[in-house]
């Protein structure tokens, strides 16, 4: 491993952070009473389902699950080249629904900004809130997250990265110096 | 990985993996097409003008729906109505709206090669929506996706296109598509409408369509371009509707699951029965929903900037 990199949580962290995660979204919320995950495409998505299983675990209810990719709705297309289009997939109803939006990093907001065009696009959430593993700082935009796994001092060089075995556990998140 | 072609003037150019991940990007914006809201903000700002030289509804409307479905500003202009008919060269009409700042032209012309002139001369993207009888890009990249969401695969499908292969650029476009993919590509029809030398693009002719069929994936039907005929091409509609139309008695020479496509717009009776063009195997439509999907993700691909470097975050 390049000595740049540290390990900023380890598989058991993140694993008591998606617990305590999905424990204050159902204290925020009293419960599941019309709450649904949407994942914010690729990492986001895997985490929505963590948290599904750990809803699922403490009040035996399923959540509706969704994902979003936001490339669609990226602010810079013309800087960035046309990337790759994946799929978005909200397979209930949003109107009415508490959508908990989940996403692994929150950086400068602009994807979330982006996520919640999206979500608007498809209907009247009764509310959006924000879950993410790790809140890096640096917001460009008035975004701030409701249920953050941890908060993570970086300069803006730095990268932060989250990584996820071939079943799309999450294993470890690392910061990587320039 | 990185689509990086400005304009999109014909199949010959593209590689398989270009053609792939444009079927992968129209597959993903095919969902907004199901929405209650179908627009997304992707292409906001940008302008698409519709140049179309020939007669068209399908591609036209198709090409403009998916402008709108991304919120481009798209307008649309046909020969009829157009300063051509006052006498105004390619070149001039294509410099003047330039000078307009389109950001994508999407052309047809009655001449091959016409986009690949402007597309030399001009500024803006074009992406050429058939050009006389040389390539129909869009049309062959939204057959494949459609055989593709049916059959799974392109790879190993054998695919018999029957018609008039001389003046149909849907042919030359589907079979450099389907050879870059790996499928097996016959061609049928009669003499007079097979151009020689056709073999070279990677197609088996065939005189029969009987045995054309036989064993088939797909069978598509090409229309017979009655604008396009001179009387010496055809002895008759109804000889050609006998030795060359697809009946369900044809049908049942090809595999079970067969497909049948026709790029539309169908003379019934003539290449193609109303039995089968109706029938529990059509695609027909499903082709049609699919041009809007592809021709979002064409129009999408092409309005990428210069840098395309990742960014991980």
């Amino acid at each position: 491993m390049p000595k740049s990199e540290t390990i900023i949580l380890d598989e058991a962290a993140i694993s008591r952070a998606l617990t305590r995660i999905a424990h204050e979204i159902l204290e925020h919320n009293h419960g599941t009473e019309n709450v649904a995950l949407v994942g914010v495409r690729t990492g986001g998505d895997h985490l929505a389902l963590r948290l599904q299983k750990r809803l699922e675990d403490i009040e035996g209810v399923t959540v509706p699950l969704g994902t979003v990719d936001i490339t669609m709705y990226r602010d810079d297309l013309a800087s960035r080249g046309s990337l790759p289009v994946g799929k978005t997939d909200i397979p209930f109803p949003v109107d009415g629904k508490r959508i908990i939006l989940v996403d692994d990093v929150l950086f400068t907001g602009r994807t979330i900004r982006a996520a919640m065009d999206a979500l608007m696009d498809m209907g009247r959430p009764r509310n959006i809130q924000l879950a993410v593993l790790v809140d890096r700082g640096h917001r460009e935009l008035p975004i701030r997250p409701d249920f953050v796994g941890r908060n993570v001092p970086t300069a803006t060089s730095e990268q932060v990265m989250v990584r996820f075995d071939d079943n799309q556990r999450p294993v470890e998140v690392c910061l990587k110096k320039p | 990985m990185a689509f990086n072609h400005k304009h999109i003037l014909g199949i010959e150019q593209m590689s398989a993996e270009d053609i792939t991940l444009i079927l992968d990007t129209a597959e993903s914006f095919k969902e907004i097409s199901l929405r209650s809201i179908k627009k997304v903000p992707t292409l906001r700002g940008k302008t698409i003008i519709n140049v179309f030289f020939e007669a068209s509804t399908r591609t036209r409307t198709s090409f403009e729906i998916a402008g709108k479905r991304l919120s481009a500003d798209t307008v649309n202009i046909s020969a009829s109505t157009s300063a051509v008919v006052k006498g105004e060269t390619l070149e001039d009409t294509a410099k003047n709206l330039e000078a307009m700042k389109p950001d994508i032209i999407v052309m047809r012309h009655s001449c091959s090669g016409a986009p690949h002139y402007l597309a030399e001369r001009c500024d803006f993207s074009v992406v050429n929506a058939g050009d006389g009888a040389h390539e129909h890009p869009s049309q062959a990249l939204l057959d494949l996706l459609t055989m593709r969401q049916h059959k799974g695969r392109i790879e190993g499908l054998t695919v018999a296109i029957i018609g008039d292969i001389t003046h149909s650029r849907v042919v030359r476009s589907n079979v450099y598509a389907l050879g870059k993919l790996g499928a097996q590509v016959r061609l049928c029809g009669p003499g007079t409408m097979i151009p020689p030398g056709i073999e070279r693009l990677g197609a088996q002719v065939f005189n029969s369509i009987d045995e054309a069929v036989s064993g088939a994936d797909v069978v598509m039907m090409l229309r017979i371009q009655q604008e396009r005929q001179g009387k010496t091409m055809l002895p008759s509609l109804r000889e050609y509707s006998m030795f060359y139309g697809l009946t369900p008695e044809r049908m049942k020479l090809a595999k079970t699951d067969a497909l049948v496509m026709h790029p539309g717009p169908m003379n019934r009776g003539v290449e193609i029965s109303s039995a089968v063009a109706d029938g529990p195997q059509n695609v027909i439509l499903d082709q049609v929903e699919n041009g809007v999907a592809v021709r979002m993700a064409l129009l999408y691909l092409v309005s990428g900037g210069d840098k395309l470097e990742d960014s991980a975050q």
